[in-house]
């Protein structure tokens, strides 16, 4: 069976991929696969009954509309008409037989996909903030392993990941749609899920439950990689921060100090524990800031630090009154946490 | 209950000009002011019911028509995101409580006691106050929009985004009482439609000669009965959480955010079936007439409207499969969930049946009921997709759900609603609509409709959720989106030509016959629109076709022209349940302020609870009391006592 719906929708998949990363159409893991064939198995069936029903329709209405007799005023003449259930009689039962076996499909699917056939090793603990992804990696066993980040997720291809979901604030969606389904973070109780990239690459997520003003711009991305460029990921996110910078970066250390550790963490730095906001011990290694809203070059970072409240109006960030030296200060020691 | 029983055999005569007369002269409200404000006519609320949600439904239009104007390029800054956010909120909350059902109760209120042979509906002065508080309670939801203070969270409101510490200002608070206000209005209406159909059919209507229009409404109302307390309470809740500090949705304090979403979709998923079942009925009570045959397999189309109400209760659930609940539990929601399909395909398939087996007329009306059967089994099957947990977990908060429910809701409540319009408009104005500007009308809606709704499917399965007011330009949304945007304006462009048709045919149309359509309902016998009493004469009811009996039995069974007279007061027959045997006569009440001072004083007491002004609410409380005892004041000429 899958494999005629295979042939069937062999471009479909093309088409989709090409179309957006956000699809879930097309799928890279063991617990979006069977979900995906579901997909486009039940989509299948959806589009052959529409058109059946609706050719019936159609035909219906031009079929044998202009024979018989008619009335005084022109109108077809009432009548008990023939015997329409048959309609019914198989109709129906067709149906039942069809919602069964997409049932029992459905069924299948669902075990195949409410949990991981092995016990992943790594946990990440990811909490929904309004708006963005605080994430925290636990290693089965290694207490001492354990760091936080934010917004960019790294695993491993080939092996499960098990997520520990909560929030902080108000319900989020934690969703990797070419990787997994969506789960709830809801406050006050945490929701298990998992999933498992079996190909490299760098696959998009959003938050899905409505969750304020600024609900379009809660992206994130995982990034699968060979185990080995993994765990060198890793070690080098669980280092503190570089030592002190030297020259501008370090007059610009003192602007962070002074401006923004009260809300953002960099591990190793003084004063800087801050938890309203994502941690940026190395903020330097992701590719987007604010939750996937910018990219990460220094021109957007320049922006996003004067400017934040308009570029994502109602964060929780205020916009940073810098003058020029400071802000370039800034960013020159940005630009050390690797 | 009179004071006197009086026991009395009605006079069984044909109608004469002098009865007719007499029946105006009891039966017509009072000239001015007063009689349009006192009204308890069925008829004329009726129309209100009908224009007032028409005209919620042309704000929530213009609501959409922003949103995708924001929406149709990657990027866009038309709407700021609390506006945008108030847009989608507004337009969800009014489409699907101040259009959606108080429109069907428009059609229910006009044409129940006229369908059912008989003169009024079970308790007018009840239905008068419906539609008072009705009206009051969506200005009401409207207060605040104007100056940024409509509802932002969406219609289901999820805690803890809806609780005070995220939403502080008024937004929610005019939201959550608004909406208690407003269930007030459904329950009052429930009761009596429920009444109206057990206690007043004509004599010889019994339970199986009941036209399918009134199995629709009925089996909506009961379902609202026990629905709509789920969401009071939750709201009631919520606004004491707002208020007061408690702590029921409070994780933080022991509450569970969870509880909100459980009585919410107990309510809500009932409430998709009580807003979608009665337009179903209007189909299978009207697209028959335009076959030129009997609808097939009637009881069976009856049979599973009852079923999907009770199934209905029971698929809650798979609006939170993505919840983190228990995998068995969602298991039973999702059997439960593809169950439901069959008594739907039930319906189809006696449409089609219908369809297939007569010789439509190519009406306008005609278009829009067989529209409807295309439209509904393509929300149908996207909603079956959803009922599978996994795929589900896919489909969810995305652009999928909302062309599902789009087709759904606008495939089985609108186009109805429109056809129906087009149906019933000659009977409730005397004026025929024009045929030509409804061919333009529904080209356009049913074109505008697909192009508009059709690509959301595509943007669900690209991947966008719902309610982002802004998405980036390289994630490929943006074709399916512009197109959605042209779509939707071209729909709307038919909805306004739905509109001139309406006010050129209220001014110019031609004069409407008593049965232009040749259908076969009571509503078609007597004359268009109908003087104020309905029947000068009561009819005794023989099939389910009284009016083509002659042409499909072969002999004319039922009686219509002549019947009991009861031309004392507002006299009208009270049958038995079942059978329908003449029973009573029961003396209704006529025109009457109270209904509207009754919900004046409600709307003040929500005002006085919005603005925590709690002397005005007491006041209003206390106010009722008198107010209920003239409502219920015993009187001479009202009561049912006198036996027929």
């Amino acid at each position: 069976m899958r494999r005629s719906i295979a042939i069937v929708f062999a471009f479909a998949p093309c088409i989709a991929r090409a179309a957006s990363p956000m699809t879930y159409m097309v799928s890279h893991g063991p617990a979006a696969n069977p979900i995906t064939a579901l997909g486009w198995g039940l989509l299948g069936l959806s589009i052959v009954v529409a058109a059946f029903i609706s050719l019936s329709v159609l035909i219906g209405i031009w079929w044998k509309r202009d024979r018989g007799e008619y009335d005084e005023v022109g109108w077809p003449v009432l009548s008990r008409g023939r015997n329409g259930m048959p309609w019914l009689t198989i109709g129906v039962p067709v149906s039942i037989v069809l919602l069964l076996l997409s049932a029992i499909w459905t069924f299948f699917v669902l075990g195949a996909t409410a949990a991981p056939s092995k016990t992943p090793a790594i946990t990440l603990v990811i909490t929904g903030h309004q708006w963005w992804w605080e994430v925290r990696y636990e290693r089965e066993g290694a207490p001492q392993l354990t760091f936080d980040t934010a917004n960019e997720i790294h695993i491993p291809v080939g092996a499960p990941v098990r997520l520990r979901l909560m929030s902080a604030d108000v319900i989020h969606s934690f969703w990797i749609p070419q990787l997994a389904g969506k789960t709830d973070t809801i406050p006050g109780q945490v929701n298990l899920a998992w999933l498992q990239a079996d190909k490299p690459g760098v696959y998009r997520g959003q938050c899905t439950e409505f969750c304020g003003l600024q609900h379009a711009h809660m992206a994130m991305y995982v990034i699968a990689q060979e185990p080995r460029a993994f765990n060198a990921w890793w070690m080098a996110q669980l280092r503190d921060a570089a030592g002190p910078p030297a020259g501008l970066a370090l007059q610009g250390q003192s602007v962070f100090q002074a401006r923004c550790a009260i809300c953002h963490s960099v591990r190793g730095l003084a004063g800087s524990q801050g938890v309203l906001g994502p941690d940026l011990t190395h903020l330097m290694s992701r590719r987007t800031i604010a939750a996937g809203t910018l990219p990460n070059n220094t021109g957007d970072l320049s922006a996003w630090i004067s400017n934040s409240q308009s570029l994502k109006p109602g964060n929780d960030m205020p916009n940073e009154d810098l003058n020029g030296p400071q802000l370039q200060a800034l960013l020159a020691y940005l630009q050390t946490l690797k | 209950m009179a004071l006197n029983p009086v026991y009395r055999t009605p006079l069984i005569a044909r109608p004469t000009e002098e009865l007719r007369e007499k029946l105006e002269s009891i039966w017509a409200d009072p000239p001015g002011l007063y009689g349009w404000l006192a009204t308890t006519d069925h008829k004329k609320i009726g129309h209100r019911y009908l224009t007032t949600a028409f005209v919620f439904m042309l704000v929530g239009g213009l609501e959409a028509l922003g949103m995708r104007l924001q929406l149709a390029q990657p990027n866009e800054h038309l709407l700021p995101p609390n506006l945008y956010n108030q847009f989608f909120s507004m337009h969800g909350m009014t489409m699907i409580f101040l259009y959606a059902l108080p429109i069907l109760s428009g059609f229910s209120n006009y044409l129940w006691p006229l369908i059912l042979g008989t003169r009024d509906m079970a308790f007018p002065r009840l239905n008068a106050f419906t539609y008072w508080v009705f009206l009051l309670a969506g200005i009401f939801l409207y207060i605040g929009f104007w100056n940024g203070k409509g509802t932002n969270v969406g219609w289901f409101n999820y805690v803890p985004l809806a609780s005070r510490p995220y939403n502080p200002d008024w937004n929610v608070d005019i939201y959550s009482l608004g909406m208690v206000f407003l269930g007030i209005s459904t329950t009052a209406g429930a009761v009596n439609f429920i009444a109206t159909m057990f206690r007043t059919r004509a004599p010889g209507m019994s339970i199986s000669r009941v036209p399918i229009m009134i199995w629709g409404t009925l089996v909506s109302n009961v379902g609202i009965l026990f629905a709509v307390p789920a969401v009071s309470l939750d709201f009631m809740l919520l606004w004491c959480d707002r208020r007061f500090g408690t702590h029921f949705f409070d994780a933080a304090a022991g509450g569970r955010p969870l509880l909100w979403q459980h009585l919410f979709w107990i309510f809500g998923h009932p409430w998709v079936y009580a807003i979608v079942l009665p337009a179903m009925s209007i189909v299978s009570q009207a697209l028959p007439v335009y076959c030129r045959r009997p609808l097939v397999a009637q009881p069976a189309v009856v049979l599973a409207t009852i079923l999907t109400m009770v199934l209905g209760f029971g698929v809650w659930v798979h609006h939170m499969f993505s919840t983190g609940l228990p995998v068995i539990a969602m298991g039973f929601f999702s059997a439960a969930s593809f169950v439901i399909v069959i008594p739907s395909a039930v319906s189809v398939f006696a449409w089609v049946a219908t369809i297939w087996t007569g010789r439509p007329v190519f009406t306008t009306a005609f278009k829009f009921f067989a529209a409807e059967v295309v439209l509904f089994v393509i929300g149908g099957v996207s909603g079956f997709m959803t009922a599978a947990v996994p795929l589900d977990w896919q489909l969810t908060d995305t652009y999928f759900v909302v062309a599902h429910l789009h087709y759904v809701l606008i495939g089985i409540n609108v186009f109805p609603v429109i056809g129906g319009i087009y149906h019933w408009f000659p009977k409730m104005t005397g004026k025929m609509m024009s045929e030509k500007l409804g061919w333009w009308n529904f080209w356009l809606m049913f074109i505008g409709f697909n192009l508009g709704f059709f690509p959301m499917h595509i943007s669900g399965l690209l991947g966008m959720p719902r309610r982002i007011y802004t998405y980036p330009a390289e994630i490929g949304w943006g074709t399916a989106n512009l197109i959605t945007t042209i779509g939707s304006f071209v729909f709307a462009l038919g909805v306004l030509l739905f509109v001139i048709n309406v006010i050129r045919s209220l001014l110019v149309g031609a004069k409407a016959p008593a049965n232009p359509w040749d259908a076969d309902t009571l509503e078609w016998s007597v004359t268009s629109p109908p003087p104020s009493y309905n029947f000068a004469v009561i009819p005794h009811v023989a099939t389910i076709h009284p009016l083509w009996e002659g042409r499909l039995e072969g002999e004319t069974l039922s009686i219509l022209h002549e019947g009991p007279v009861l031309d004392h007061e507002h006299e009208m027959p009270g049958t038995t349940a079942l059978d329908a045997e003449p029973d009573v006569i029961l003396k209704q009440p006529s025109h009457s302020l109270v209904p509207l001072c009754m919900a004046l004083l409600i709307a003040g007491m929500f005002v006085g609870l919005l603005l925590e002004m709690w002397w005005v609410a007491a006041g209003c409380m206390l106010a009722m009391i008198p107010a209920l005892l003239w409502w219920f004041w015993p009187r001479v000429e009202t009561g049912w006592a006198v036996r027929a």
